[in-house]
């Protein structure tokens, strides 16, 4: 299966977006050879604004850029453009609505070696939790640059929450990507897992080794984490016996939240797999981390089988 | 473009200030004295300097006016007023339960308001960003925007102060409201952002220091950073916090505080009310 980067991808669409719309600016916080942001500079220099190491002045300084007819993108780590940055966020963008697009890169646990200060795990939740901002997580590179696309034709405030790591293709290449929709990946009849990010592919083995199980499971990208759309989510979970979330990000206020608030009171067995209220810390490698975490294959292997009532058959 | 008359631009001034009055009210908590020291510039900008039309809005050709300093929503409000971007009348729902009129600044419901300010320090990088996106549009438009002293304070003032030297947004024109007070009490006593002028021009910045409350000296130094090229400028305005009125002149308390029915009285009739 093709690997593609998500920065990567990221950053290139950036530039596509540059030659078809002048309005599209680019901000960055020193960090443009690891954001990719560096490839809009290179082909727009006049429209790439360098801020520094100053990611509150950067998302202001957006928030100004979009009052004058720009769409701006800010680039930083995610933690530091959705945590250091949030007040900015907050008060001068989601507050009127302004079209800046905050991207926040390396996110989850993604950046193994920095650790905890340089991993967001609850970046996702701090930005769903502003009123007016809408909240992305793309599964893959196919996904994320439908996804950037998306993000620079909407109007008003957007986070998108970039991984570090190389991600398997899996978004259907010629599927139209919507904001709010989300997207089934695999078809399954026993059990549905809603996951975002890389643990869709994680979601994927998970189905093809329950499938020599005799366990069909069905797998749905919920990448759009705010707005939710509930109609879609419940007609996927249809017939399903249990339901599984997964998501590289804190169990407070993520996907699993979002789901175990649609479902209240339906009686659908669910379980919630993600970072159980614990920062990052280092790693040699994103596996050894993913797997200390419980991020695996084979942790929703697992809870589908627990929430179908197939453990142990 | 509006008058050079001082006369005219003092009576102007003056009605501000009875604005803010009528805004406070009595037994209501208001930010009077950061609102009062800034009458005379807001004054000058708005019916000297700016390229505005009240009629429009949103007239591409407009000058920008931010107030980073949020809290002093009453004069601009006034001025609003006073400019015709909405009646008069509804300067006394200010604060009430869904007026146009907010605590803060908020673009979406206030005619003339051009960013949500108030939670200090970032008004200024707002401002820096519309400067830089006018001139990449090639656009001569210049914007104001004005600070406080105690909003110094924030670490934001200075990133923004960095980049606008570094991308020389020389159609940038910030004004600090150099009162001397903070919420708290004297600047120089609670937390000191001094020295204001040796910082800016360190960061980069031209720098001329006025007396915020002579329209004279205002307009001399509005037009006189017009021809200044390759920096932000900053106007350091000297002025008295809660100037105008006798017994809120430099006085902390009146930062957000209370007028009772006396000193309600007593402020309009200071402020000549009735003797237009």
């Amino acid at each position: 299966m093709r690997k593609q980067n998500p920065r990567e991808v990221y950053g290139r669409t950036l530039v596509e977006l540059g030659r078809e719309d002048t309005r599209i600016v680019v901000l960055e916080a020193d960090l443009s050879k690891s954001t990719m942001s560096c490839y809009f500079e290179q082909a727009y220099p006049d429209r790439y604004f360098e801020m520094g190491i100053a990611e509150a002045n950067m998302t202001s300084f957006a928030a100004g850029l979009s009052l004058v007819g720009k769409i701006p993108f800010t680039n930083s780590f995610a933690t530091f453009a959705a945590g250091r940055a949030y007040d900015q966020i907050r008060q001068g963008i989601c507050i009127p609505g302004l079209n800046v697009k905050i991207v926040g890169s390396s996110s989850g646990l993604s950046d193994f070696g920095d650790g905890s200060t340089h991993q967001a795990v609850e970046d996702a939740a701090i930005m769903r939790s502003i009123p007016n901002m809408t909240v992305l997580v793309p599964c893959d590179g196919i996904e994320t640059r439908k996804m950037t696309r998306a993000m620079a034709r909407y109007h008003g405030p957007v986070y998108m929450r970039l991984n570090r790591d190389d991600m398997p293709d899996l978004f259907p290449e010629e599927e139209e990507y919507v904001i709010g929709k989300p997207y089934l990946i695999r078809q399954g009849s026993d059990g549905v897992v809603f996951a975002n990010g890389i643990m869709v592919s994680k979601a994927v083995e998970a189905a093809e080794a329950l499938s020599a199980l005799g366990v069909s499971t069905r797998v749905v990208d919920v990448s759009t984490l705010k707005p939710v759309d509930e109609g879609a989510l419940r007609e996927l979970a249809e017939g399903m016996s249990g339901m599984v979330t997964a998501e590289e990000h804190t169990l407070i206020g993520g996907l699993g939240s979002v789901v175990a608030d649609v479902f209240k009171g339906s009686g659908i067995p669910l379980r919630c797999m993600g970072i159980n209220d614990r920062f990052g810390q280092s790693a040699r490698s994103y596996a050894e981390l993913l797997a200390e975490y419980g991020l695996t294959a084979g942790h929703i292997e697992s809870d589908v089988l627990e929430v179908i009532g197939r453990r142990g058959s | 473009m509006g008058t050079r008359d001082v006369g005219s631009l003092e009576r102007t001034a003056r009605r501000l200030r009875l604005h803010i009055v009528h805004m406070m009210g009595v037994g209501q908590k208001g930010h009077l004295g950061g609102s009062c020291s800034m009458a005379e510039v807001v004054t000058a900008l708005y019916f000297s300097k700016m390229r505005h039309d009240p009629a429009n809005p949103t007239w591409e050709g407009r000058d920008r006016f931010l107030l980073s300093k949020g809290h002093a929503a009453l004069v601009q409000y006034a001025a609003l007023a006073e400019s015709g971007y909405f009646p008069s009348e509804l300067l006394p729902t200010t604060k009430a339960l869904g007026s146009l009129l907010q605590g803060h600044p908020d673009m979406k419901l206030t005619p003339g308001v051009e960013a949500n300010t108030g939670s200090l320090g970032q008004g200024l990088s707002i401002a820096c960003g519309m400067a830089a996106g006018l001139r990449l549009d090639g656009r001569a438009n210049r914007v104001y925007c004005i600070v406080g002293d105690g909003e110094m304070a924030e670490g934001q003032i200075w990133e923004a102060a960095m980049a606008a030297s570094f991308y020389k947004l020389d159609n940038l024109v910030g004004i600090l409201d150099r009162n001397g007070l903070m919420a708290t009490g004297p600047i120089i006593d609670r937390f000191d952002t001094n020295p204001v002028a040796e910082k800016w021009r360190a960061f980069g910045w031209e720098v001329l220091e006025v007396d915020g409350h002579s329209f004279p000296a205002i307009l001399e130094a509005l037009d006189r950073v017009d021809g200044m090229t390759g920096k932000p400028k900053m106007i350091i305005a000297r002025t008295v916090k809660g100037c105008g009125i006798s017994f809120a002149e430099g006085v902390a308390a009146f930062h957000n505080g209370v007028l009772d029915a006396e000193q309600y009285e007593r402020a309009r009739g200071e402020l000549g009310e009735g003797k237009r």
